[in-house]
């Protein structure tokens, strides 16, 4: 129906996205009349993420064709950025960002670089930017996930933990099942989207090719890839980051260090 | 019976010791012996610091200043996991491991890579009067069962001190009595050093040698049981 009124592109999308957003105030007015005022909250997070996304459009605009090695250098700020926003759920733990920025490094690095050397990725930026950072993201998850449920479990178990100690059992084997609780704690929602994926719900990817024009198959196909190796950046990050945050929580006299 | 050291030697000396975090003095300048199979008994209200001196002992915790000899030797130049080995805790909560029974019992020597054998197990259970408990589910245990599964657990590590935290102040009359009961019976019998911190006075006068009294951090009194609580 827009696109009766609006021929070019730039100026479809941006009334595709005022309407959209508008719908978010129409939810905001709604939800305020139940008392749940999140007013400055949404429209903040509207106009940023609208502002972010939109620069990073203009961005990929310009280096349309530049070197692969440009790629990996704005993914290695991505990372930076998610350690510092993964940092946040790990609380008061000590040397969290080191922590969530290993985690994230290597789970989500190591996959990209591998996937686009294996030729999964394109190295043209406008494939690798936005499928990297799909992968950073989704490896930022998983390490907020990580930290936040071992931080739980730790808290909640310093006396088991002690007790390990006590008996004379190094600060690994003393953490160890608080450690793999929250690895699994991290890829169980993984887990469940790849069981419910086509079923329940077709991923953004698929969907995005689709409207682009590709094969069903081929979109399918692709977002399994997709699927799987958010499941192996996933499990890679938050096993990287529990294990350095396990390693963090002692002293060298294999002393609990965490404040209670 | 474990280790050959001095007679004269005391099993455990502290020098000084103490430990400020953050900027509050929790023990404070705390010289303390005792000798092989003594049983001394802290006491002193809560938050004086008994419970904070335990853990200084096994080096749960690390003194700000100060030093625990065992034997004589400075205890930082054993490895940590051998020390704790050597002088085996006990806790207020048993703190039991979510496993069977005998589990629970295997940790501490299978942490050395020792496996101990189901006779072994059951040898362990029965000087806690729990005999035939080794494949009992934890969750099942009552609160004085599970404490003498602990105090199995602690065993299982053939140690030479054994530190006591409040064994019995979370138990009801019929079960404090059966834990004490059997934590009398095994420090006699194994020769056992002992410290052991307990809020009941009468307990105290029960099972102690000496006794130590601590207020805000520091040992106050240091003596015969009578001496201590009857002042």
């Amino acid at each position: 129906m827009l696109s009766h009124f609006i021929q070019d592109p730039i100026y479809l999308a941006a009334a595709q996205a005022l309407i959209a957003g508008g719908l978010a105030v129409v939810m905001l007015i709604i939800a305020s009349f139940y008392g749940i005022h999140l007013e400055k909250e949404i429209i903040v997070a509207l106009v940023r993420g609208l502002i972010q996304v939109v620069a990073v459009g203009s961005i990929l605009l310009f280096i349309f064709d530049g070197p692969t090695v440009l790629g990996f250098v704005i993914l290695a700020g991505m990372m930076a950025l998610a350690a510092k926003t993964a940092e946040k759920r790990a609380g008061d733990l000590p040397g969290a960002f080191k922590i969530t920025f290993w985690g994230i490094f290597i789970g989500a690095g190591s996959v990209i670089i591998l996937m686009t050397l294996a030729g999964v990725i394109d190295t043209k930026l406008t494939a690798l930017i936005p499928i990297g950072s799909m992968i950073i993201a989704n490896s930022m998850n998983s390490v907020g996930l990580a930290l936040d449920r071992f931080k739980g479990e730790v808290e909640s178990h310093v006396g088991h933990i002690e007790t390990a100690l006590a008996l004379g059992a190094d600060a690994k084997t003393a953490v160890k099942p608080y450690t793999q609780a929250a690895i699994k704690a991290s890829l169980i929602p993984r887990i469940d989207s790849l069981r419910s994926l086509g079923i329940v719900w077709i991923p953004g990817v698929m969907t995005g090719m689709l409207l682009g024009g590709s094969q069903p198959v081929e979109a399918a196909l692709y977002q399994f890839v997709i699927m799987a190796m958010i499941l192996t950046i996933s499990g890679l990050a938050s096993l990287v980051s529990a294990l350095l945050m396990a390693n963090e929580i002692f002293t060298p006299a294999e002393q609990l260090a965490l404040r209670r | 019976m474990h280790h050959d050291h001095h007679p004269s030697q005391p099993k455990i000396r502290t020098e000084n010791l103490s430990r400020v975090a953050d900027g509050k003095v929790i023990v404070k300048d705390v010289n303390l012996t005792v000798d092989e199979g003594e049983v001394l008994m802290i006491v002193g209200p809560s938050g004086s610091g008994k419970s904070s001196l335990l853990r200084l002992i096994n080096r749960l915790d690390e003194p700000t200043d100060g030093v625990v000899y065992l034997d004589g030797v400075d205890y930082r130049t054993f490895p940590p996991l051998e020390l704790r080995r050597r002088v085996g805790m006990m806790m207020q909560t048993a703190f039991l491991f979510p496993e069977t029974v005998a589990d629970n019992i295997r940790f501490g020597p299978r942490q050395r890579g020792i496996e101990l054998t189901d006779d072994e197990v059951e040898n362990l259970l029965a000087r806690v009067g729990l005999s035939g408990f080794a494949n009992r589910e934890v969750s099942r245990l009552s609160g004085g069962e599970a404490q003498r599964v602990a105090l199995a657990r602690v065993l299982a590590n053939d140690p030479e001190v054994i530190l006591l935290d409040e064994p019995t102040s979370a138990l009801d009359q019929e079960a404090k009595e059966a834990v004490e009961g059997v934590l009398q019976e095994v420090i006699r019998e194994e020769c056992l050093t002992c410290i052991w911190v307990t809020h009941d006075l009468q307990q105290a006068l029960r099972m102690a040698d000496r006794v130590g009294l601590m207020e805000a951090g520091r040992l106050v009194r240091l003596g015969a049981p009578e001496e201590v609580l009857h002042a």
